[in-house]
């Protein structure tokens, strides 16, 4: 069956908004679109990043999950302290599954939860004391570290503890960066505000810290931005680039270093992938050391191939050729890969839920799996997001902004899909009520899905789901005996 | 045994609350009440001159040395006093840094916890930091905590101002609890018609002055001594204007939901007193110059 027309799907949101109070209905009905592929611009579509209605069950983070959890907490060699109560830092610990290389506690420290472990007396009588204090500690017991970033919870924000005075202190101590971070959570209205902070505090206490050193440039030099490395994806994105004659400085932030960061402004272009997260630090660059960038999308062999030839465009032949070279190479192998999986998967219908990037970037991933994405939506995208969204979704496809537990609920339940791409909290959701799932935050513990190599992964591993047969075993043998009972007597 | 009365003082910051509530404490302790004193001030100056020492060890600093507030017991951190009166400090940080109000939560929560508010006790006062500056300083009114409120203040226009915007604050807790304002302390400061102009107010917000404390010299005497009057010198008349405030209190049956007064009302009571001036709208926002041009114009017309 095709998917919705335009009149159906704009129906289906006018019945599942129904069940709301006048004033939420209103609200919630400009959160989402029925996509039309001929506008240019969401702004009168529909509305993002705005507060959460109360009592929806939201699935949004806040700003120190953007800050901490996305953009600082990869970067291995620095230790970003959660400076707060335990429970932020704890709860959140390891749970994106950025992968690096290095050993954990010596010159890497992602995966330590350092936490000032914030007691009723710190916020009474202020932390700043207890911070300086950590700080030695850590310079004691990790001499290896690069530097610190003091990753704000809540309680600091409202105490008003002075964490640049101590920062500022510590890096003279200890002659090393020193960030202090303004996250604390209750700021903004999702992580998103979180990557903005995070990004200015990158260009605030990092990014020039080696302006007018010497470094040996070439005319290849590019950095990876917005690449968390989740399940290894930036390193299966980072060798398509070194492939093809690109000398890669950077990798922001999955599995990426201080120093990496610190020669960001020297290298010719940046490669954004993640645009929501990490646009605020591009565009500065772009300001203040006129380095473009330019964003790109490696899920899937076409939008690879598209991508490739793109950031290849900024370079002389050899580049172009090394891009051609590359996609020649790896063609073989995907067509294999899409031999293998396209009949097992062909018009299947996805639905996805992702957060800022991934509900637009791994549609053509599933495309070349002959697969057809019937609604997406963000968790904290803004409209700038659902521009780019537009062009790259099918007419008439159903789009949804924070969208809240009922909603989603009522549109799998009209729509149908196949499989769902979304996170841990709807994930056993779906599976109780026997629809496929595929985690798109964590890529449900495998990965990665980025690249010609990571494509392989993803192809097999939504085959894996969706052809389970366990879904065909969902029904009680009891209940399934009165059902064949009664076809009987029928 | 009659029920506790839990009191908080409330009032413009230096308007004499600490010194006011110790007084009228020991005036009850002398006429046999079991009183207890809960500081909910980081200054931790509301015990001092019951207990003839310079700050009281608090609450929330003994809290940090043992590493948290669980860790204390009740004795560790009342001390007695003056008529057997309860000292209790909730104490906090230096200006500047942390968070006082959650010091005040925190004690103020040990204080139930621990069962300090015992049968023995008639009254407990909570003499609290200027101004209601958030949810911390507004804890001895909440909910199953202190019913009577009583306002320092003088003839001044702040400490005026100050006592109607903390009349507002009550409103907020009374209407969804039992906190009542019980009335005004004048705690003299020998302006003109200071007593008929508290009266006024009073009535304004629906409640009474309860007692006009003159000012004495005495008073001062005695807190250079770290005592209070009814301790320093008891035969001296001061002593007894806190007695009879004591008195009123323990006698006081009007406790009122307050009817705080709009700021034009304010100015117009104290204008009526002569405090403050008739406002002139067609100076507001005019520089020297441009008055004085102003002035030139009506005698060249003239």
């Amino acid at each position: 069956m095709a998917a919705l027309t335009r009149e159906e799907t704009q129906a289906l949101i006018e019945e599942v908004l129904e069940v709301y109070p006048e004033k939420a209905k209103k609200d919630r009905a400009k959160h989402m679109m029925v996509n039309d592929k001929a506008l240019e611009s969401s702004k009168k579509c529909i509305t993002s990043n705005r507060k959460s209605l109360p009592g929806v069950m939201t699935m949004r983070g806040c700003a120190y999950a953007g800050s901490k959890g996305v953009v600082w907490g990869p970067i291995k060699d620095m230790i970003s302290i959660s400076h707060g109560p335990i429970g932020c830092g704890q709860y959140a610990r390891g749970g994106r599954r950025n992968y690096y290389v290095g050993t954990t506690g010596v010159d890497t420290f992602c995966e330590i939860n350092f936490t000032s472990d914030f007691q009723e007396k710190d916020i009474v009588f202020g932390g700043d004391k207890k911070l300086t204090k950590l700080m030695e500690e850590i310079e004691v017991l990790f001499p290896l570290n690069k530097g610190i970033s003091v990753q704000s919870e809540c309680p600091i924000g409202l105490i008003g503890d002075d964490i640049e005075a101590v920062s500022k202190k510590m890096a003279a101590q200890i002659n090393k960066p020193v960030v202090p971070v303004r996250c604390e959570g209750f700021r903004g209205v999702s992580q998103s505000l979180g990557h903005h902070i995070a990004n200015d505090s990158v260009r605030d206490w990092i990014l020039s810290n080696r302006d007018g050193q010497a470094f040996e440039k070439t005319p290849y030099d590019v950095a990876i931005l917005g690449d968390y490395n989740i399940g290894g994806d930036a390193w299966a994105s980072r060798i398509l680039l070194e492939e093809m004659g690109l000398r890669v400085v950077a990798q922001w932030s999955g599995d990426g270093t201080l120093a990496e960061m610190e020669n960001t402004p020297n290298v010719k272009l940046n490669l954004l992938h993640c645009y929501r997260s990490m646009n605020y630090i591009s565009r500065h660059m772009e300001e203040k050391y006129g380095i473009p960038w330019l964003e790109y999308n490696f899920f899937g062999p076409t939008k690879i191939a598209e991508s490739l030839r793109a950031i290849a465009s900024h370079f002389d032949d050899r580049i172009k050729e090394g891009a051609e070279r590359v996609i020649e190479k790896y063609t073989p192998a995907m067509n294999a890969v899409i031999a293998k999986f396209k009949p097992r998967l062909q018009g299947k219908k996805v639905m996805l839920y992702v957060g800022g990037l991934r509900p637009r970037h791994v549609v053509g991933a599933y495309e070349d799996l002959g697969m057809e994405v019937v609604g997406t939506g963000y968790e904290f995208a803004h409209n700038d997001d659902y521009d780019r969204t537009m062009k790259d979704m099918g007419d008439a496809t159903l789009i949804y902004d924070d969208v809240t537990g009922h909603e989603l609920d009522e549109f799998v339940k009209a729509m149908k899909p196949d499989l769902i791409g979304s996170g841990i909290k709807e994930k056993y959701v779906f599976h109780k009520m026997g629809v496929p799932f595929r985690q798109l935050h964590s890529w449900d513990y495998s990965g990665p899905y980025h690249g010609y190599d990571g494509f392989a992964i993803f192809a097999k591993d939504m085959d894996l789901t969706l052809n389970n047969p366990v879904w065909k075993m969902l029904k009680a043998p009891w209940l399934k005996d009165e059902a064949t009972a009664e076809k009987k007597a029928a | 045994m009659a029920k506790l009365r839990q009191c908080a003082i409330y009032g413009k910051g230096g308007i004499g609350k600490s010194t006011t509530t110790q007084n009228l404490v020991s005036a009850l302790a002398e006429a046999g009440h079991k009183v207890m004193i809960v500081g909910c001030d980081p200054k931790a100056d509301s015990t001092r001159l019951i207990l003839h020492s310079k700050a009281q060890t608090t609450v929330m600093h003994l809290a940090a040395e043992a590493g948290s507030v669980e860790d204390l017991e009740l004795e560790d951190v009342m001390s007695i006093g003056y008529g057997g009166v309860k000292c209790v400090e909730s104490g906090g940080p230096e200006p500047g840094v942390g968070c006082a109000g959650r010091g005040v939560i925190t004690a103020i929560n040990f204080l139930e916890e621990e069962g300090a508010y015992d049968e023995e006790l008639d009254f407990v006062f909570y003499d609290v930091l200027g101004d209601v500056v958030c949810g911390g300083f507004a804890m001895p009114i909440r909910e199953n905590k202190a019913q009577e409120i009583y306002i320092v203040c003088s003839g001044e226009m702040m400490a005026m101002y100050a006592a109607n915007n903390i009349a507002k604050g009550i409103v907020k807790y009374a209407n969804s609890g039992s906190v009542r304002l019980a009335g005004l302390i004048c705690n003299s400061r020998n302006t003109d018609r200071e007593d008929e102009l508290i009266m006024a107010l009073a009535s304004q917000l629906g409640t009474q002055m309860i007692h006009f404390v003159p000012r004495h010299n005495v008073v001062q005497h005695a807190e250079i001594r770290r005592m209070t009057v009814v301790e320093y010198d008891p035969t001296h008349k001061q002593a007894d204007e806190y007695r009879s405030l004591a008195k009123k209190i323990v006698d006081n049956k009007m406790f009122v939901i307050p009817t705080p007064i709009e700021m034009e009302a304010l100015e117009e009571l104290l204008m009526e007193f002569g405090i403050m001036e008739a406002e002139d709208e067609t100076i507001v926002g005019k520089t020297a110059a441009e008055l004085a041009a102003d002035a030139a114009a009506v005698a060249a017309a003239a």
